[in-house]
């Protein structure tokens, strides 16, 4: 593992409803270097709430509290709203679920790309061939006919493709990428997996890669977080899922239908109240 | 296994639209189903699999072809008869239930619509039988989990005492704890009741888990079709069955490249 390029620690998210204060985020730590880091839990668990937090991008009734969540030399929990902003996509960029709801569905893909490049000073030409180089980056043939095609005249994972671009543009240090392919089928989804990989690796990047999806976030990530009900329960190294400890892990592992070996009934977790609070 | 067809499907074609926008989303498919067996339906959004379920419940009356259930062809319109032999479980737990009908008035409708009496009992004992229980009975929707609701859309589709039960992605929009208790209790269900079962699943494992044999759709055909032992050890005969298998175990570096240089565009 590099050095830490996120620091996270001790971090809570409270939700402020009319009836009660939500704790969502319940002392979260972990750190982030330039490498592969899965967040699995189940709906409700609190991993893309973390995500958000680290970015500041949470409901406006969200308290955020930290001991302290760093990026680099910034300071996330005490930096002003003008200083979020210069971190902001540019040193952090952040990949949606989906595409279709996450691009400006009136803007032409290639202009929107571009916006990444906006206060820079880049003329026209500059600016239009940084884009298609990048669409290029990740893989699509014809990026001159995609920098000129509408979010719905592309297909989910060209999208998601899109949107890599996007983030990729202004060269950010880190991404957070929150169920990125989630809403792909399972080829389209390789190829997108197989675009991030790459991209990471070369580029030396630190992703979050936020996901329900256990069996894939093991063949995918370099360290897996394991978050229930608020908190982290189980860190371990992928290669290591499958010797877990705790039973909530266990159980979730226990709980997936497998292809290869079929059995009778599937074993269903029992929650214990005591995963609470330890 | 020698028992009789109970789903048999011919040629079955269906399309969209008209003119040049004419789309052929089912192009002649075929497939038989044996009573007990449950048949799994798999391919990738768009290829045509819930758009054969869709006409098997005769929700979609604009198909040609020939489909049999028990020995007797499919009507357009489906007689009410057919209905109370055929019932189907939607996706979306959370969109194929009325918000603003309780439980009770969920399950009471198509008891009321086929005529059958002695419904506080039926009703009672379906809850029973899908883990719900009495104290269900007159909550709406919105106060049910995702696992819950499912729980109510499989009471409902079984209070008619069916002997087909069409499975639509039954258990994508949920949790894998929550999916495990679900698909467990489909399992019991098909046993109790003899249940012939058609899945339509995007997730291998789910299919393998739960069927005797699957079809594998690829833009409106089936492009082949294979028994579960087959596919627990990798023994797909066509290259797309492969590829789709190959994904679905997860990610790897080394095969991933080869998905990346199939891609259109």
């Amino acid at each position: 593992m590099s050095d830490p390029q996120l620091i996270v620690d001790d971090l809570h998210v409270r939700f402020r409803t009319p009836q009660r204060i939500v704790h969502a985020v319940r002392g979260v730590s972990f750190t982030v270097g330039r490498e592969k880091v899965g967040i699995v839990g189940e709906s409700g668990s609190g991993k893309s709430t973390v995500g958000r937090a680290i970015l500041r991008l949470t409901a406006p009734n969200a308290t955020v509290s930290a001991r302290r969540m760093a990026f680099q030399s910034v300071d996330l929990a005490g930096a002003s709203e003008n200083a979020m902003l210069k971190v902001r996509g540019r040193r952090i960029g952040m990949i949606m679920q989906d595409p279709r709801y996450a691009l400006d569905p009136v803007m032409r893909v290639g202009e929107q790309i571009g916006e990444a490049l906006d206060g820079r000073g880049l003329s026209g030409a500059e600016r239009r061939a940084r884009v298609l180089a990048m669409l290029e980056a990740v893989r699509i043939r014809n990026p001159q006919r995609v920098y000129d095609l509408y979010p719905h005249e592309v297909s989910g994972g060209m999208g998601q493709r899109i949107m890599i671009a996007m983030m990729l543009l202004p060269e950010p240090d880190l991404m957070i990428a929150d169920e990125p392919t989630s809403a792909l089928d399972v080829t389209v989804r390789m190829q997108v997996l197989a675009i991030l990989d790459e991209l990471v690796t070369n580029r030396g990047l630190g992703l979050i890669f936020i996901s329900h999806d256990l069996n894939l976030v093991a063949s995918f990530c370099d360290r897996v977080l394991i978050m229930y009900a608020g908190r982290i329960v189980e860190e371990c190294r992928a290669e290591d899922l499958a010797a877990a400890q705790h039973p909530y892990t266990r159980g979730l592992l226990a709980s997936l239908p497998r292809i290869d070996a079929r059995r009778e009934r599937l074993s269903v977790l029992q929650r214990d109240p005591a995963w609470l609070n330890d | 296994m020698t028992e009789p067809a109970m789903i048999d499907v011919n040629t079955l074609r269906i399309s969209f639209g008209h003119g040049a926008s004419l789309v052929h989303a089912v192009d002649g498919v075929s497939f038989t189903v044996r009573e007990g067996e449950t048949f799994g339906l798999v391919g990738e959004s768009g290829c045509g699999k819930s758009t054969v379920l869709r006409a098997l419940c005769g929700l979609n009356p604009a198909w040609s072809g020939d489909i049999s259930i028990a020995g007797a062809a499919l009507a357009r319109p489906p007689d009410r008869a057919f209905f109370r032999r055929v019932q189907m479980v939607f996706q979306d737990p959370y969109g194929s239930l009325h918000p603003r009908h309780t439980v009770n008035t969920t399950l009471g409708e198509p008891l009321a619509i086929h005529g059958i009496g002695d419904r506080d009992r039926r009703i009672v004992e379906v809850l029973e039988q899908v883990g719900l229980g009495p104290a269900f009975r007159y909550r709406y929707p919105h106060q049910l989990s995702g696992g819950q609701r499912q729980r109510l859309a499989i009471a409902r589709a079984l209070i008619l005492e069916p002997r087909v039960l069409l499975l639509d992605e039954p258990t994508s929009a949920l949790d894998v704890s929550v999916q495990a208790e679900i698909l467990n209790l489909l399992t019991d269900l098909r046993r109790a009741r003899g249940l012939t079962c058609i899945l339509v699943s995007h997730d291998l494992a789910v299919v393998a888990h739960m069927c005797n044999r699957l079809a594998v759709m690829m833009q409106g055909r089936i492009v082949e079709e294979l028994d579960v032992a087959a596919l627990a050890e990798g023994r797909t005969a066509t290259e797309y069955g492969t590829g789709l298998l190959t994904a679905s175990r997860g990610y790897d570096r080394r095969l991933a490249a080869a998905f990346v240089e199939k891609t259109e565009e």
